[in-house]
């Protein structure tokens, strides 16, 4: 029993784990990609994401899940996600002036549409959902540690 | 009138929770209730009667909506009480790692 | 050169960007967090005094942010209280920025001091920047998550108990504030400062502003430690790492409580008389407990923490009094305490450098061993306590005098008591610290390395030159502008809406 509780939970919420996570990573970045065109967007998607993560972890035990994204990569992303934001933004001086709309803004309610408003929503998923899970590991093992002593 | 009314008693609470509470755990509940309740406050200012969600959208004509402006800025000030939280419970583990305690009148070093 | 109006964001932006280049690169590249750290706070101090020039030159500049024009898009507003402000945070934090390369060799993970460091700088530069008056609360907010963080940096025992108490109590106080937000947008639906304040002009002031003006004196009182509000100051800054220290008490409790205090109720809700006399009370009432606080303390930081609540007791009175003479001291004494404040917390920090100990009881004679330290201090403690020719003690005269001026002779009194305080208690500091008989144990300590002396020196140089910028020719381009902003008061709605609709 010890042994099968380090290593999760039970097989049958593995097993919905298993089918599912997948679904909830998809249905992040559907929400992250269609942020300018419906309710949603960056840190809503961001949050989802961050999610099938935890969902990893609760089900399968920390290390299953930190072997699909270690923490250092989370936080690595998290900055990536900041200066890429920041690095958008920038670009927009080329054009005159701080957060400069500058590709075409396409057919509304289209995909491909609003300009670098997509981008900005990618960004702030990477930040969110990356500073998301890196928080939720950042307690789960600061927790292992304690108990340890 | 009513809910408002509900909403100062739900930041009271918090803040009695705070103010009275010896548990650091009950505390940092406490502040997350009553930032909750500023939050509702927040949201509920921005409601008219009938509205509806503020989001646009090509297939219905707009005739009644809800001010838009608070709820994206609930949702700024919702993301910074996450940080606050996060923050705060990390504090609170490492204070039980050192301390053995979550009982405030126990963690009393500092004084004068 | 001056500045443009599109380049305004670049004061927030830049310490960002410095926060998180340090956060990915820093961990691999051992010198990458020393150097980007003290190069983006120089960056930004250029900056700042380009803006300085900038107000001279051309006024008022207001920034619509993705050019959506103010009130409905976000505004950054430089005048002349802005950048005055703007120079004293980069200053600080840029001296401070040289002190931790050597200091902050003793915690393992120098880089996450360099991005919370610079994260708080971000914060602290954009309430001063912004003028919009939700944005001001997440920029409020950034600086002071990032300052709990680094109050508990050192993971010790009394460290978190501390940052325990102080990030609760600040949550509370940002609550208030975020509270009084919701009040001011339900009465004129509107977030930008200056359409706010237009509207107040237009509609009056009703019971609701006076609920508003509570709310806002309890929230930034917390955040700026008056008296009734002051208990987190004392346990919170000794706690943090000396340069932390610095910065807390330095600039921290300025930008993000004094400022905030008085640009709102200067700039929009209008100084009344009652919000006047509120104002002055507490800030005499910070003064004298504060330095009475301050005079039994044995722990050298705890003593230097219960100054900065008395000498924020000046700040606020002098600004409290609303003349013009009465602003400007206020203003002046902000910009001299940060100086020496910063000065003697890190001269704490250079003491516990060496020595390895805050306790004053133990120390002794070490002016013989750290000539600098304690020449530098020296300068510090006179400054503080005002003595001339050193800056404290002209912006204190500057604060007496107006009060007597606007016939507050008990309010000057106190402030003089509260100075004669000071001074007796800087002059225990210097007896026990550093003058006396050096004790055996202390006898083979050493001098703090190079750059920590250069940035005690840069500091100790601005306190003996910083009574300079009374002379007229100092004093009209830089304070007198600042103080001219407050003296114009609910103008400031007129002035920004023009130079937006320009």
């Amino acid at each position: 029993m010890s042994k099968e509780h380090e290593q999760g939970m039970s097989l049958i919420v593995k097993t919905i784990t298993r089918l599912t996570v997948g679904l909830i990573l998809l249905y992040g970045i559907y929400i992250v990609s269609h942020g300018h065109v419906s309710p949603g967007g960056g840190f809503a998607g961001g949050v989802i994401i961050a999610l099938s993560f935890v969902h990893l972890m609760l089900a399968y035990g920390k290390e299953v899940a930190l072997s699909k994204l270690p923490k250092q990569a989370s936080s690595f992303f998290e900055s990536m996600g900041a200066i890429m934001f920041l690095a958008i933004a920038l670009l927009g001086f080329t054009g005159g002036y701080f957060f400069l709309n500058f590709l075409s803004k396409g057919e509304p309610f289209k995909l491909f549409s609003a300009g670098v408003i997509p981008l900005y929503n990618i960004a702030i998923s990477l930040k969110v959902g990356a500073g998301l899970f890196a928080i939720f590991v950042a307690l789960v093992l600061l927790k292992f540690e304690s108990e340890k002593k | 009138m009513l809910v408002y009314l509900l909403c100062l008693l739900l930041f009271s609470i918090g803040i009695y929770c705070i103010l009275r509470k010896r548990n650091i755990i009950k505390i940092i509940v406490g502040v997350i209730i009553s930032e909750y309740a500023v939050n509702m406050f927040f949201v509920l200012v921005a409601y008219r009667m009938e509205g509806r969600s503020p989001v646009f959208s090509p297939e219905s004509q707009i005739e009644n909506m809800v001010d838009a402006l608070p709820q994206a800025v609930v949702l700024t000030a919702i993301v910074i009480g996450l940080a606050t939280t996060a923050l705060l419970i990390a504090l609170a583990m490492r204070i039980y790692d050192k301390y053995g305690t979550f009982d405030i009148t126990k963690i009393r070093e500092l004084r004068g | 050169m001056i500045l443009q109006s599109t380049s305004l964001p670049l004061f927030v932006v830049l310490p960002l960007a410095g926060a998180f280049l340090v956060s990915i690169a820093g961990k691999k590249i051992k010198a990458f967090p020393d150097l980007m750290g003290s190069l983006t706070t120089f960056c930004v101090l250029v900056l700042s005094l380009v803006a300085v020039r900038t107000v001279n030159v051309s006024g008022v500049l207001v920034s619509s942010i993705g050019a959506w024009k103010p009130p409905i898009g976000i505004a950054m507003v430089l005048d002349g209280l802005t950048a005055f402000m703007l120079v004293t945070v980069n200053l600080v934090a840029f001296a401070i920025a040289v002190f931790a390369i050597d200091y902050m060799e003793k915690f393992t993970s120098k880089w996450k001091f360099y991005t919370l460091f610079l994260l708080m700088l971000a914060g602290m530069n954009g309430v001063v920047i912004s003028g919009d008056i939700f944005n001001m609360f997440v920029f409020l907010e950034i600086a002071s998550v990032a300052s709990y963080a680094l109050v508990a940096f050192g993971t010790e025992r009394q460290e978190l108990e501390a940052a325990f108490k102080y990030a609760v109590m600040s949550t509370v106080g940002s609550l208030f504030i975020l509270l009084a937000i919701v009040f001011l947008y339900s009465y004129t639906s509107s977030l930008n400062m200056a359409d706010i304040a237009g509207v107040l002009l237009e509609k009056g002031t009703g019971n609701i502003v006076l609920m508003i003006s509570v709310l806002f004196i309890m929230g930034f009182g917390l955040k700026a430690a008056l008296v009734p509000f002051h208990a987190w100051l004392p346990d919170a800054h000794p706690s943090a790492p000396a340069p932390i220290s610095a910065m807390l008490s330095g600039v921290l409790i300025k930008s993000l409580g004094v400022y905030a205090l008085v640009r709102i109720f200067f700039s929009i809700i209008g100084l009344t008389p009652e919000i006047s006399s509120i104002l002055m009370s507490l800030g005499v009432l910070s003064m004298v407990i504060g330095v009475c606080l301050a005079i039994g303390q044995w722990d050298f930081k705890r003593l230097l923490a219960y100054h900065s609540i008395s000498q924020i007791g000046y700040v606020v009175l002098g600004i409290g009094l609303g003349t013009p003479l009465g602003i400007l001291g206020g203003l002046f004494h902000l910009l001299n305490h940060s100086l020496f404040k910063s000065l003697l917390f890190l001269n704490s920090g250079a003491v516990e450098y060496s020595t390895g100990t805050r306790d004053l009881k133990k120390m002794g004679g070490l002016a013989k061993r750290m000539p600098f330290t304690s020449g530098t201090c020296l300068t510090a403690s006179m400054s503080i306590a005002g003595i001339p020719p050193f800056n404290g003690f002209w912006s204190k005269l500057i604060i007496i005098l107006a009060a007597v001026q606007a016939g507050r002779y008990g309010f000057a009194f106190w402030a003089v008591l509260a100075s004669l305080l000071t001074l007796a208690s800087f002059m225990k500091v210097m007896k026990y610290a550093f003058f006396g008989q050096l004790r055996e144990r202390w006898s083979q300590i050493k001098e703090v390395p190079m750059l920590m002396r250069l940035s005690m020196a840069f500091l100790a140089l601005l306190c003996v030159l910083g009574g300079l910028l009374c002379l007229p020719q100092f004093n009209q381009i830089f304070l007198e502008q600042a103080a001219n902003v407050l003296s114009e008061g609910t103008e400031y709605a007129s002035i920004i809406l023009q130079r937006i609709s320009q």
